[in-house]
């Protein structure tokens, strides 16, 4: 920002100030904080990551500046994509799908935006941040899809929470999430999501999958663009759908400050089914790791990202290799994808299927399967060998899960 | 104003923190102008580490936990500005409140 399109400092505090009679007094003082940019304007943020101290106009020059750069040095977008805002109505998506608005008309960045919302059925929850994500719609004037679980699956989260209860609920909705998302973006016609994970969050997740000991999810978290790739049946690789974190360098801080400046519509309550404990413990730990050492985020994103590529040039710990879901046709890297197992076990009354270890039960499916004929047995140590093949006639392959309803033979699964 | 023995104070919650202060947004405050410090019992000019203090003790109904933090500071990942301002700019803590300040506390921690 130029500094002499500043406001004179006595302007800005008449402006900053309407409500308080006794700044106007204070006005011909010295100023007190300015900002460290203008220089001329009180500054109302101290930024976490260089301490710097910003005054209101400053802040929003140098919070969307950041984010620009980001977009342009990853190389994020084409002109012309169809991008997904992933919105809940939350803090991170609200101010995400507002800046991505502000900037691809500020930069002429081309790009072809929608809203997409994924209605997890949650009632006193979700319900009313869809509302918000509504008003989103209409406030910047993007279309807006919501796609629930309840149509997906069959199942809302209020359903599957009366069917097994609050342990493991999380790991429904988890796994559903990530395929709704991507399905409501191949119904949208879209070449990329954007979602509103910031600095803060993928720290947390470094950490948690640090010591989950997870180096798959270790890779994948601290990546900024994402591209799920399958094989189809000719063997050959098929593009799906970019993901990508344009706030992976934002702190949260200066999203929330960024927010309520602008007074920005956003929707904060906590999931009613989700205490989230473990995630909870690792975002403590890194603020009050912050207090004393401020680089904290970056560093541990730093380490998240030195470690992946350590983790990718050793042979030794090969990624499982990606294929597709036989059921719903939805990249897995084994036969059944997580959400059909899932799905598998809640409309049998099984809902303990798919949760924690499955090895075991993926393979006594793949024994019922076999003893029944209904499917192309498939190793497990080799996914990708057959499973992406399996065009054996008796598979049918769906390409949507509501479609599993009029499969005349379903694979069965027997528990013993 | 010193002589008064209670300050004006506005106080107003968001970001999922007026759930712990029955969904109310503001609340128009009358805070004692000053406290006793604890080791010599002389009484000192109301900072605002005696306002978090003050809040948890007479607004808070339930789980004080979800604001202030073992240290007498508000939870980590509450953002507070005092009239407009990152606290963090203010001297935090030790900022002494006048009459008709205007206290904001952020709970960044609901989901995004």
């Amino acid at each position: 920002m130029d500094s002499t399109s500043q406001p004179t400092p006595a302007a800005a505090q008449a402006d900053n100030t309407a409500s308080v009679d006794r700044t106007a007094a204070k006005a011909a003082k010295p100023l007190r904080n300015p900002c460290n940019l203008c220089q001329s304007v009180r500054a109302i943020l101290k930024r976490p990551k260089t301490g710097q101290q910003l005054c209101r106009e400053c802040f929003y020059h140098v919070f969307e500046t950041e984010i620009h750069n980001t977009i342009v040095d990853n190389k994020l977008f084409n002109k012309g994509d169809r991008v997904a805002i992933g919105a809940s109505g939350g803090k991170d998506s609200t101010v995400l799908a507002y800046v991505m608005k502000l900037l691809n008309d500020r930069y002429s960045y081309g790009l072809d935006l929608v809203l997409l919302s994924i209605d997890e059925g949650i009632t006193g929850y979700r319900d009313d941040s869809l509302e918000t994500v509504k008003r989103n719609r209409d406030q910047y004037q993007i279309p807006l899809l919501i796609v629930s679980y309840k149509d997906l699956y069959g199942w809302s989260m209020d359903d599957i929470v009366k069917e097994i209860g609050r342990k493991n609920n999380c790991t429904f909705c988890g796994v559903f999430r990530r395929q709704a998302l991507d399905r409501g973006a191949i119904m949208l016609n879209v070449d990329h999501i954007v979602t509103g994970h910031n600095a803060d969050d993928i720290a947390e997740t470094v950490l948690m999958n640090i010591l989950r000991g997870d180096l798959p999810r270790l890779q994948r978290c601290t990546s900024i663009i994402t591209n799920d790739t399958s094989e189809d049946s000719s063997g050959l690789e098929t593009s799906k759908i970019l993901r990508s974190k344009p706030f992976k360098y934002t702190y949260e801080k200066e999203i929330v400050m960024y927010a309520y400046f602008k007074k920005l519509d956003y929707f904060s309550t906590e999931c009613i089914y989700s205490p989230n404990a473990y995630r909870g413990h690792a975002r403590v730990f890194l603020k009050d790791l912050e207090a004393i050492r401020r680089t904290t985020i970056v560093d541990i994103i730093h380490s998240g990202e030195a470690l992946s590529a350590s983790v990718q040039a050793n042979e030794s710990t090969k990624l499982p290799t990606m294929s597709t879901c036989t059921r719903c046709g939805y990249i897995s890297s084994n036969e059944l994808c997580k959400a059909c197992l899932l799905l598998e076990g809640l409309n049998k009354g099984l809902p303990q299927l798919g949760i924690g270890h499955t090895t075991k039960i993926r393979r006594q499916h793949e024994a019922a399967n076999l003893a029944s004929g209904l499917s192309t047995p498939t190793s497990l140590s080799s996914p990708s060998i057959d499973g992406s093949r399996s065009t054996d006639e008796n598979v049918k392959v769906v390409t949507h899960i509501k479609d599993l309803g009029r499969l005349a033979n379903q694979p069965t699964l027997d528990i013993v | 104003m010193d002589a008064k023995d209670s300050l004006r104070i506005e106080l107003q919650f968001s970001g999922g923190m007026e759930l712990l202060f029955d969904n109310q947004k503001t609340i128009h405050a009358k805070v004692p102008a000053s406290f006793p410090t604890e080791s010599t019992g002389k009484r000192h000019r109301t900072a605002i580490r005696d306002l978090i203090g003050w809040i948890a003790s007479t607004l808070l109904k339930e789980r004080p936990e979800l604001f202030i933090g073992a240290d007498g500071s508000v939870r980590s990942g509450i953002l507070v500005l005092v009239n407009g301002a990152d606290w963090e700019l203010e001297g935090e803590l030790e900022y002494e409140l006048e009459d008709r300040d205007e206290i904001v506390f952020i709970s960044t921690l609901h989901g995004g």
